[in-house]
């Protein structure tokens, strides 16, 4: 690439709230402080499955200092089917604030708000709860054997109500990703009515025949029956069921295997296959075909496991009500796509909250819109009549603060002798939680279409209820399974086959416009915006030093045996549609307004560098105001699934444009001569008849008024942002737009992992001693930030590939490791000792600015790089399931090479 | 004498382990029994069953100033940093001694404060994430390394971090980036930023040396 002449995009620079952060000043949610404040705590389910008989409240609203009780009975009728996920339509058989019907050990029942905690504790021992206990099952194999337990007493998995023809928007390759953006076109708020259409590409290309429901969530239907009974009435007067053109809303059946299924896969050892969900089947081109061409055919099962989030900040909230509004302090990703979740959550319009959500700790895809943990206090201090904060512990965050779907998957893959792969027939079984149904399952097919590109490849799964916490996407949710599951057998088969790792990958690797998926259109596949792994191999292979390493990789010295991977990864980079928003002050200061959520990614700070870049400003005059939806923000991508970066650098580069025309005619007005003439940059408006500065030009903005200082606007943009942009109108220049630019594909990132690892054969016991990532995800807007993102979220796919796990007891269905100390996430001792970063700094040609988002990808290279340097020291047989602990290795060694841990079982 | 026998006694107060004890009894609910604390003085003086004060006014040096506080027998330092005297820099990560987010210096040595009782610090020197830089502001050299790094993401962990550095540099201030990494070692960051956490705490130590 050409060396870097901008002055912002691409710089390093020092975001404005580390200080803030580095003394202690920062507010977390759970660090604001009001007068009255009451303080709760929350009774959870002490069953995996029960129902609620009876509750009785009378002795703990007896004692002094209790102020208020909610129930399942004192929800808002607007809150049945109000759960929001990436990609989840509400549903009736959905989450819930609190519950009648417990679906997993640790499940909120109800909330005791008091004058302290210890109070509000001692109440809630004084509450007696009668349960019935259910049926429970949670492993999700398990709960396809005929005859098992069902999670939920409807069933075990979510069915479309009927295979709806593919929504308009999702048929088309450049368009499914657009579901975030298009949505919210339409006029009216509430605006997080769109975070459930922010499907990634992984699930959108195969939407339409899902069972994964997908869209619109404005058609919350009525509340579910019998938890809300004065509800009833409300509910049906608001007209229950989805709107039309809204796909049918899911429900939850029951669908089991046979038992010849399981009885196959118990003399082959493999996982048992069988009937996959409706609409969960795909196929492109000719498997069977494709496996007569394949000299060498490997079929392997994969176990990964289910981890929770574990934001180190866990979900803790305050609430108080003023003035008719609520005015919410909570922990989100996603500032502006907060909003209308909490509000659908709490029965009130979107109009009627106030989110403050300053500092994030952390999220990682647990925290993209509202959740029960922002509408329990809300609803305790609209009871209480005072302000009322909720503190979650760390064992409650393991509980309520959700996880990523393990997946049970089954591969088989042929290759011929030159290393290329002919056919994939993969099945893949997703541990669903209780709740709304997951993509998990769903992103592997498209993930591995992806990455290993075969000409065929058919597809079957099923995500399973299972009575365990409840799940949401996790930093490439589907697609570091995925990746997980083929790396392993990439590394063998260019082991047999005697071909080297990276070139395996490279002969397999996308490029260009590559094409994943399910046929979508006229018999052919989605395709990508653009694609470098190849590239990425090369780079990454000369950084990593990988011949020299593959040289020393298997040989032992001493007790010791290094060993070497690599591994390849895509996950869905950016979405389209938003609005960017920014007022260039008489005082020469530019005021950006940034609906992104701050929760360390630096993209709420990185997105608007683009703007001030295009016309010209000095950052050191440049202000962000974010993190308080009452301060005038437009609409605005979650901050999640990698989207942050393309979305609104593209929404800032379209609201650049507009006030560069607003400048320019500004200019020509005062100095005369062809608007076109005149040029932005250095903070003036030059050209032929002399120039004005920035402050200049917005005084005279406000003279001229109309569209100049945000009096008239874009009939395009969002409600939302009509609605602050009119808040700021006449304060200066107004730079207002919508993201309206085409694309063609869908937007996707990539990125290529190197690992070595030593692995002392006497103990098991094995370290990370270097590390390359090499990342494709456009042009580098944030250079510093790019790479600690790309470290941490390869750090987290390693942390699936060391040590994370759950555990829990099958027999009575309860948790074991819901502490740090015994699931294990990764340690600054489990760090690689070598770190290595390149950027390819290609830019994407499908969006103005060039960038794409880097949260996801890293995670599958991290995870499948880790596994294949360990494969390559101990042997291909040592393992089939993560996290391979010294335990495994060991065992494995022990026993010439050949896994002897359990094959299936989940949780374990 | 009379009253010295009330502060000895917590009658009907619940501490953490018959708090537990009485879960498990009771079989109605689930173990949530960490986190809890008393901010509310109505909260016993109501309570019928509390005539004896379970509080008791102490002087802690914090930051270097005396600050006089009410103090529970059970009370954690963390809970008091945070409720009592609010200095909420500190932060409350697991509440057991896991992550490291409340770690304070104690006498220069660092410590999870959410596992340290306050009665037990009363004749000690405590300092915080908000007394390191000075009255003017200008920061400690080990935030100012922070700043120049950019380390840390959403920094829940930064303040936990960076008291473990600074006490740790008390005792190697030059330290290679593997003896550093064992120092803070007892600090989770879930961005797991933790190479450029290192860089930035390196970068922190060289600030420290040229200070």
């Amino acid at each position: 690439m050409a060396e870097n002449t901008n002055k912002l995009i691409g710089q390093n620079y020092t975001t404005p709230d580390i200080v803030a952060k580095v003394t202690g000043k920062a507010k977390y949610a759970e660090d604001y402080r009001v007068d009255g404040m009451l303080w709760t705590k929350l009774m959870l389910s002490p069953m995996p499955h029960a129902r609620v008989k009876n509750i009785d409240v009378s002795a703990a609203l007896a004692m002094p200092g209790v102020k208020a009780i909610i129930t399942a009975d004192d929800l808002p009728e607007a809150q049945g089917g109000g759960t929001l996920g990436e990609g989840v339509q509400a549903s009736n058989q959905g989450e819930k604030i609190l519950t009648k019907e417990p679906a997993y050990e640790g499940e909120p029942i109800l909330a005791v708000a008091a004058v302290d905690e210890l109070t509000a504790a001692e109440a809630i021992e004084k509450i007696v709860v009668e349960y019935e206990p259910l049926p429970f099952v949670v492993d999700p194999i398990e709960g396809l054997r005929p005859g098992s337990p069902n999670a939920r007493l409807q069933g075990n998995t979510w069915f479309a109500r009927q295979a709806a023809p593919p929504p308009a928007g999702a048929a088309a390759g450049g368009a499914a990703a657009g579901a975030a953006g298009t949505a919210p076109g339409a006029a009216a708020p509430p605006p997080g009515a769109a975070v459930a259409g922010a499907a990634t590409p992984q699930q959108g290309a195969a939407a339409g025949a899902s069972n994964a429901p997908q869209g619109g969530t404005r058609g919350a239907g009525p509340a579910a029956a019998g938890s809300a009974p004065a509800a009833g009435a409300a509910a049906g007067a608001r007209a229950g069921g989805p709107p039309a053109g809204a796909p049918p809303r899911p429900e939850i059946q029951e669908l089991k295997w046979e038992q010849a299924d399981f009885d196959e896969a118990a003399k082959t050892g493999h996982m048992p296959t069988g009937k996959p969900a409706p609409g969960s089947e795909w196929t492109f081109g000719n498997p069977e075909e494709g496996f007569k061409q394949a000299d060498l055919i490997l079929e392997e099962t994969f176990v990964s496991q289910s981890t929770g989030h574990q934001p180190l900040e866990t979900r803790s909230a305050m609430a108080y009500w003023q003035n008719g509004k609520l005015f919410l302090y909570g922990s989100t990703q996603s500032t502006v796509q907060t909003i209308g979740s909490v509000a659908r959550w709490v029965g009130i319009k979107p109009t009627e909250l106030v989110l403050v959500s300053e500092y994030t700790g952390g999220g990682f895809g647990s925290k993209i819109p509202g959740a029960i943990s922002m509408a329990i206090p809300a609803l305790l201090s609209k009871k209480a009549q005072a302000p009322v904060m909720m503190r979650i512990s760390r064992e409650e965050e393991h509980y309520i603060g959700r996880a990523r779907s393990g997946i049970h998957s089954r591969v088989k893959v042929g290759f011929r002798k030159d290393g290329k792969i002919t056919a994939i027939d993969l099945y893949a079984v997703g541990d669903n939680g209780p709740y709304e149904a997951q993509g998990d399952y769903r992103s592997v097919g498209n993930t591995v279409s992806l990455c290993y590109q075969p000409a065929h490849m058919r597809f079957r799964g099923i995500t399973v209820l299972t009575n365990t916490p409840p799940r949401t996407s996790q930093r490439a949710p589907g697609g570091m399974q995925g990746n997980g599951l083929m790396e392993p057998v990439m590394a063998k088969a260019a082991r047999k086959l005697g071909i080297d790792e990276v070139e395996i990958h490279k002969i397999n690797a996308p490029h260009g416009k590559a094409p994943f998926g399910p046929a979508v259109a006229r018999g052919r596949q989605a395709y990508v915006t653009s694609c470098f792994i190849p590239e990425a191999l090369d780079k990454g292979r000369e950084l990593f030093n990988w011949d020299e390493k593959k040289a020393r990789s298997g040989k032992r010295v001493g007790t010791k045996v290094r060993g070497c991977g690599v591994a390849v990864s895509a996950y869905s980079g950016g979405s389209t549609g938003f609005d960017g928003l920014f007022v260039i002050k008489p005082d020469g200061r530019v005021q950006f307004q940034s609906g992104i959520g701050n929760h360390g990614t630096h993209s709420v700070i990185d997105v608007h560098r683009v703007a001030a870049e295009m016309i010209g400003a000095d950052w050191s005059l440049c202000d962000v105001v974010w993190g308080d939806t009452s301060k005038n923000l437009p609409w605005t991508s979650i901050s999640a699934g990698s989207q942050t970066t393309h979305a609104m650098t593209r929404a800032a580069h379209a609201a650049a444009t507009d006030a560069i025309a607003k400048l320019q005619e500004i200019a020509a007005k005062m100095k005369g001569g062809n608007p076109a003439a005149y040029k932005v940059g250095g903070g003036k408006v030059s050209g032929p008849g002399g120039s004005i500065t920035l402050a200049q030009a917005a005084q005279k903005a406000i003279e001229l008024g109309g569209k100049y200082d945000g009096h008239e606007l874009p009939t395009d943009i969002n409600g939302l942002t009509k609605a602050s942009a009119a808040k700021l109108a006449g304060m200066g220049l107004m730079g207002v737009a919508k993201d309206n630019y085409p694309r063609d594909g869908q937007t996707q990132s990539y990125a290529v992992g190197f690992a070595e690892v030593e692995v002392d054969v006497e103990t098991g016991k094995y370290s990370i001693v270097d590390f390359t990532l090499i990342a494709d995800v456009g042009i580098v807007v944030n250079p510093r930030s790019l790479q600690g993102q790309a470290f941490g979220g390869a750090m987290l796919g390693i942390g699936h590939a060391i040590s994370q796990k759950w555990v829990y007891d099958q027999h009575y269905g309860v948790p074991l490791a819901k502490r740090f100390h015994y699931n294990r996430p990764p340690t600054i001792l489990d760090k690689p000792v070598e770190m290595k970063f390149a950027a390819l700094n290609i830019p994407d040609p499908e969006t103005p600015v060039g960038a794409r988002g880097i949260g996801e990808p890293p995670v599958g290279a991290g995870y499948g790089a880790v596994m294949n340097a360990l494969a390559a020291a101990v042997g291909d047989e040592v393992f089939r399931r993560t996290p391979v602990t010294p335990d495994v290795i060991l065992m494995a060694l022990e026993h010439g090479g050949q896994r002897q841990h359990e094959a299936l079982t989940a949780h374990i | 004498m009379e009253e010295v026998n009330k502060m000895e006694e917590t009658p009907n107060n619940p501490s953490r382990r018959n708090f537990i004890k009485g879960v498990i009894a009771a079989g109605a609910t689930v173990s949530s029994a960490s986190y809890l604390f008393r901010t509310s003085a109505a909260g016993q003086t109501q309570t019928a069953s509390a005539p004896g004060s379970v509080e008791r006014l102490i002087s802690l040096s914090v930051n270097g100033q005396e600050r006089r506080v009410d103090v529970m027998k059970q009370e954690t330092l963390a809970q008091t940093l945070r409720y009592k005297l609010g200095l909420t820099g500190t932060k409350l990560g697991c509440d057991r001694a896991e992550c490291g987010a409340c770690t304070v210096l104690i006498d220069d040595v660092p410590h999870y404060a959410c596992s340290v009782l306050t009665h037990t610090v009363r004749t000690k020197k405590i300092v915080t994430i908000e007394g390191l830089a000075s009255a003017e502001g200008t920061l400690h050299p080990v935030q100012q390394g922070v700043v120049d790094e950019q380390g840390f993401q959403c920094a829940f962990c930064m303040p936990g971090f960076v008291m473990s550095a600074v006490g740790y540099l008390k005792t190697n201030p030059n330290p290679t980036r593997e003896q550093l990494a064992h120092g803070v070692s007892g600090n989770l960051c879930r961005c797991q930023d933790y190479d450029k956490i290192l860089t930035a705490l390196m970068k922190g130590a060289e600030n420290m040396r040229g200070a």
